[in-house]
C-alpha cells in the first residue's frame, strides 16, 4: 500500500496546478494514466481568458465585462459566484504561469498579447502563438520538477475507495507492470479531463474517456449538465483535429460552397466570431441544406490574412493542415466541420471544488462547477484548470493537513484491491463474444447519429434504448488478454465500460432537458424554457440507470435575458 | 511473452488519411490484442507516439501510410530500453532532462505584473519552446548512445532556451552543466537529431549557440 496525504488523479494543467498547491500544505502525488505532458492540455490552442487589459482595443475591459460575457455565454446556466471566482482570478493565475515562464506571445510594448475570441467583447484571450496550452502545461510541468513533486507515471486509476461518504484513497493499476495497487489518501482531487471520446467526431486526445467523471458516478456522486456537450465549428475534415478559433479570431472566414460568408444569415454582428454553439450550428445547416462543400464540410479561410500573418500568429494550424489534409491555409482554404470538443458537464462540485463526499474534489474538464453552464466560451477552459486547479489544491491540502487521526481502514482498503483485482479476472474470463473495439465504435457513431448538434425526442429515445442495449452486450464481453504489461485490451475495456455509463448520462440528461439552451438544441423544443429548465441537471447513478434532479443555478447580478449575437 | 526481438507481419486494409497510428490500431483491433504502444492526442502534440517507422524516427500519428509504400516497418525508438514492442523506457530520457535545469530562475523579485518582453526577446525563444518531447532526438543521437551523462539534443534545446529567454538568471549554472565535458562539446554536429525532430526544431543550432555561449563564459 502506497500513502500520501492528498492523491491528484490526472496529470494536465488542473492536476498539475492542484497538485502544486496541495503540495504546499500536505505531502502530495499525482497519479496519471499518461506522462503528464502527454496530456490533452497540450492540444489546446488558442488562448485563455483574462481582462488585462493590454490592448489598445481593451483598455476598459475588467473582470466584470468578463464575467457577463461568460455568464451570456453560458445561456445563463453558469453559477454566476463560481463565474466571479474565475473572471476575478484570471488575470493573477496567467501572470503566475508568465512569472513561471510561459512564452506568452507579447505586444509592442512588451506586455502579454491578446487576441479576439467567440462570444468575447473585448480581445481578451491571451495567448502564446497558436500552441497555447502546449506552452502552459510544459511550464506548469516544469513547476512541478522544479518542486520535486512527486508523480506516478502510467497508473491508471480504476476506482475510488469510500468509506461512509469519506474518501480514503484509490485503486490504481500500473499500466507498465500490470500490478494493481491501494493508494492510501486523505484527500483526493479528480483533475481526469472531458469525455470526448464518447463521440466517434471528437477533437479531443483518445485518453479523453472520462474516467473520473465515471469512478465519481459508480460511488454516488452526481454528474451535472452532463448534456451540455460542445461542439467546435471547426475540426479538420475528416480527421477532426482541432483548429483554433484563433483563426477565426485573427480574422478567418468561413465560406461555402456558394462561396458565401453565411455566418452573415446567422449573427449578422459577431459573424464569425458568435460563440461555438451558435457556429457549429451554422455550419451544420449550411451542410444540411446542401451548401456544404462536398456535401461534409465547409471551408475556413485565412488566406487573406497573409504569409506573414498566418506563420508568426497561426503556425501550428499551418503546420495541422499540412499534415493530417495536406492543404497549405496560406493557398487554399482549411476544409472544417463541427466536431465534439468539450465537456462542459462533470462532476458535480462548488465553487471550492468540494464533491458531496468528504475529501474528494474535482478540478478542470472533469469537473462542474459550473462556469460554463450550457456553453463554455473560447479561452475560458484553459483559464478554468489554474483557477481552479489552485483553488482545488488548496481545499484539500489545507483539509487533509487538518487530519491528525485518519486511521487506516486495513479491511476496507484490502477489499477494494480485491474487488479491482476480481474485476480484471472476469474480464480476462470473459461472459461471451461481443467485441468491445465492435461495440465502442456503435457507442461512438450512435452518439453523433442521435445525441450531436440538433436533438428530438425520438431520437433520444432511441438512443437510449440502443446504449442499454449496448450495457448488456457488455456484460458478455468476449475474453479480454490476460498479459501483464502495457495491457491495452484491458485498459480500453475498462475505458469503454466507463464510457457507456457516460453516454448513458449525456443521454438520460438531454430527455429531461424539454428546451433549447446553449450547445443543448432539442428540434421539439426549438426555446429556452426559464421558468421549467433555468436549473441543473443531477444524474445519479441507480440500479436503473440515471435518475436525474435538478437543483438551482446561482444567479447573484445578471438576470437572464435572450442571447443575441 | 516471447522475450526474444522479432518481427510479425501483419496486413492492414489502409483507407484514405490512414495514418501508421491508425493502422497500429487495425492491427490491435483485429489481429493482436497484445500489441502494445503508446497514444494520446494523435495530432502530433503530445509526443507520445514516436517510433522507428521505415528507417527513421517519425511520430505514428502524423506519418500517412500512404506515403511509405506497400510494405511498412515499424520498430520502438532504437537506442531506448523497450519495456513491450514499441513501448520504450521514457526514464533515460527525462531524467537526461533534469541535468539542465529545465525550469525558469526568474530574474528577480516577481513584479506585481507580468515581465515585461519585447517580441523581439520573445523571438529569440521561438521554435525551441515547440520541444514536444517524444525522443526522436534522443534515440537518433549517438553521443546520447554510448554517455550516460550526456543531456542529449532535447535537454540542450531546453537550456538554450531558457539561456535565451531574458527573464532567466540562471545562465552561468546552465552553462556549467551543458559546457562541462560531457556536454556540448561531445555533440559530433552529424545532424541527426535534426533530421529525426517531427517538429522541425533543428537542436544543432541550439546546441551551436550553447557552444559560444559555453566558450565565451570560459574566456
Amino acid at each position: 500500500m502506497i500513502s500520501h496525504d492528498v492523491i491528484v488523479v490526472g496529470g494536465g494543467l488542473a492536476g498539475l496546478r492542484a497538485a502544486i498547491e496541495a503540495s504546499k500544505y500536505a505531502d502530495t502525488a499525482i497519479i496519471s494514466r499518461v506522462h503528464p505532458l502527454r496530456s490533452h492540455t497540450g492540444a489546446a490552442q488558442g488562448g485563455i481568458n483574462a481582462a488585462l487589459a493590454n490592448v489598445e482595443a481593451n483598455r476598459d475591459d475588467n473582470w466584470e465585462k468578463h464575467a457577463y460575457d461568460t455568464i451570456k455565454g453560458s445561456d445563463f446556466l453558469a453559477d454566476q459566484d463560481a463565474v466571479e471566482v474565475l473572471t476575478k482570478e484570471a488575470p493573477e493565475r496567467i501572470i503566475e504561469m508568465e512569472h513561471w515562464g510561459c512564452p506568452f506571445s507579447r505586444t509592442e510594448d512588451g506586455k502579454i498579447a491578446q487576441r479576439p475570441f467567440g462570444g468575447a467583447g473585448y480581445p481578451r484571450t491571451c495567448y502564446a502563438a497558436d500552441k497555447t496550452g502546449h506552452y502552459l502545461l510544459v511550464t506548469a510541468y516544469e513547476q512541478a520538477l522544479k518542486r520535486k513533486l512527486k508523480v506516478y507515471e502510467e497508473w491508471f486509476v480504476v476506482s475510488l475507495i469510500v468509506n461512509r461518504d469519506i474518501v480514503n484513497g484509490v485503486v490504481a493499476y500500473d499500466i507498465l507492470t500490470g500490478d494493481l495497487e491501494v493508494f492510501k489518501a486523505k484527500a483526493v482531487i479528480l483533475a481526469t479531463g472531458g469525455a470526448g471520446w464518447t463521440y466517434a467526431k471528437s477533437t479531443n486526445s483518445m485518453i479523453n474517456t472520462g474516467s473520473g467523471m465515471a469512478m465519481a458516478y459508480r460511488v454516488g456522486v452526481a454528474l451535472k449538465d452532463m448534456e451540455f456537450v460542445q461542439f467546435h465549428p471547426t475540426a479538420l475534415y475528416p480527421t477532426c483535429v482541432l483548429i483554433t478559433e484563433g483563426a477565426r479570431g485573427e480574422g478567418g472566414y468561413l465560406v461555402n460552397s456558394l462561396g458565401e460568408r453565411f455566418m452573415q444569415t446567422y449573427a449578422p454582428k459577431a459573424m464569425e466570431l458568435a460563440p461555438r454553439d451558435i457556429v457549429s450550428r451554422s455550419i451544420q445547416k449550411e451542410i444540411d441544406a446542401g451548401r456544404g462543400v462536398k456535401d461534409h464540410y465547409v471551408h475556413l479561410d485565412i488566406r487573406h490574412l497573409g504569409r506573414q500573418k498566418i506563420l508568426s500568429t497561426l503556425p501550428g494550424i499551418r503546420d495541422i493542415s499540412m499534415d493530417f489534409a495536406e492543404i497549405d491555409p496560406i493557398q487554399k482554404p482549411i476544409p472544417v466541420q463541427p466536431a465534439q470538443h468539450y465537456t462542459m458537464g462533470g462532476i458535480d462540485c462548488n465553487a471550492k471544488c468540494e464533491t458531496k463526499l468528504k475529501g474528494l474534489y474535482a478540478a478542470g474538464e472533469c469537473a462542474c462547477i459550473s462556469v460554463h453552464g450550457a456553453n463554455r466560451l473560447g479561452g475560458n477552459s484553459l483559464l478554468d484548470t489554474v483557477v481552479f486547479g489552485k483553488i482545488a489544491g488548496e481545499h484539500a491540502g489545507v483539509y487533509a493537513k487538518g487530519i491528525t487521526d485518519a486511521e487506516a481502514n486495513e479491511t476496507l482498503m484490502q477489499d477494494a484491491l480485491e474487488a479491482q483485482e476480481k474485476r480484471v479476472q472476469q474480464l480476462v474470463q470473459g461472459s461471451g463474444d461481443e467485441d468491445p473495439s465492435i461495440l465502442r465504435e456503435q457507442m461512438r457513431n450512435l452518439m453523433v447519429d442521435k445525441v450531436f448538434l440538433f436533438r428530438d425526442k425520438e431520437g433520444l429515445e432511441e438512443a437510449g434504448a440502443k446504449i442499454r442495449e449496448f450495457k448488456n452486450r457488455f456484460r458478455q464481453l468476449r475474453s479480454i488478454i490476460g498479459s501483464k504489461i502495457c495491457n491495452l485490451d484491458l485498459i480500453r475495456a475498462i475505458e469503454l465500460g466507463e464510457m457507456l455509463d457516460l453516454s448513458e448520462v449525456i443521454i438520460s440528461s438531454a430527455m429531461k432537458r424539454e428546451e433549447s439552451r446553449g450547445s443543448h438544441v432539442r428540434l421539439d423544443f426549438p426555446k429556452r424554457d426559464d421558468s421549467n429548465f433555468l436549473k441543473h441537471t443531477l444524474a445519479y447513478g441507480s440500479r436503473d440507470g440515471p435518475r436525474i434532479e435538478f437543483s438551482d443555478v446561482k444567479i447573484t447580478r445578471y438576470q437572464p435575458e435572450e442571447r443575441k449575437y | 511473452m516471447d522475450m526474444k526481438p522479432h518481427y510479425d507481419t501483419f496486413q492492414v486494409q489502409t483507407k484514405p488519411g490512414m495514418t501508421v497510428l491508425d493502422a497500429l490500431f487495425q492491427v490491435l483491433e483485429e489481429q493482436d490484442r497484445a500489441l502494445a504502444f503508446r497514444y494520446s492526442c494523435r495530432s502530433a502534440v503530445c509526443g507520445s507516439c514516436a517510433a522507428f517507422i521505415n528507417g527513421r524516427q517519425r511520430l505514428a500519428c502524423k506519418t500517412q501510410v500512404s506515403k511509405l509504400g506497400s510494405e511498412i516497418t515499424v520498430g520502438p525508438l532504437p537506442h531506448i530500453p523497450v519495456i513491450k514492442d514499441l513501448v520504450v523506457d521514457l526514464q533515460p530520457f527525462f531524467r537526461r532532462m533534469e541535468m539542465v535545469k529545465p525550469y525558469l530562475e526568474a530574474r528577480e523579485q516577481y513584479p506585481a505584473k507580468e515581465f515585461i518582453q519585447s517580441p523581439k526577446d520573445r523571438e529569440a525563444i521561438d521554435v525551441a519552446i515547440d520541444c514536444i518531447d517524444c525522443m526522436a532526438c534522443f534515440s537518433a543521437c549517438p553521443s546520447s548512445w554510448t554517455d550516460p551523462s550526456y543531456p542529449g539534443p532535447a535537454a540542450f534545446v531546453k537550456a538554450a532556451r531558457f539561456i535565451a529567454d531574458t527573464r532567466d538568471t540562471a545562465e552561468n549554472e546552465r552553462l556549467s552543466f551543458v559546457g562541462c565535458e560531457d556536454g556540448v562539446w561531445r555533440c559530433h554536429t552529424i545532424f541527426n537529431c535534426a533530421e529525426a525532430c517531427p517538429k522541425s526544431i533543428d537542436p544543432p543550432n541550439f546546441i551551436q549557440y550553447l557552444k559560444r555561449k559555453a566558450a565565451v563564459a570560459r574566456l
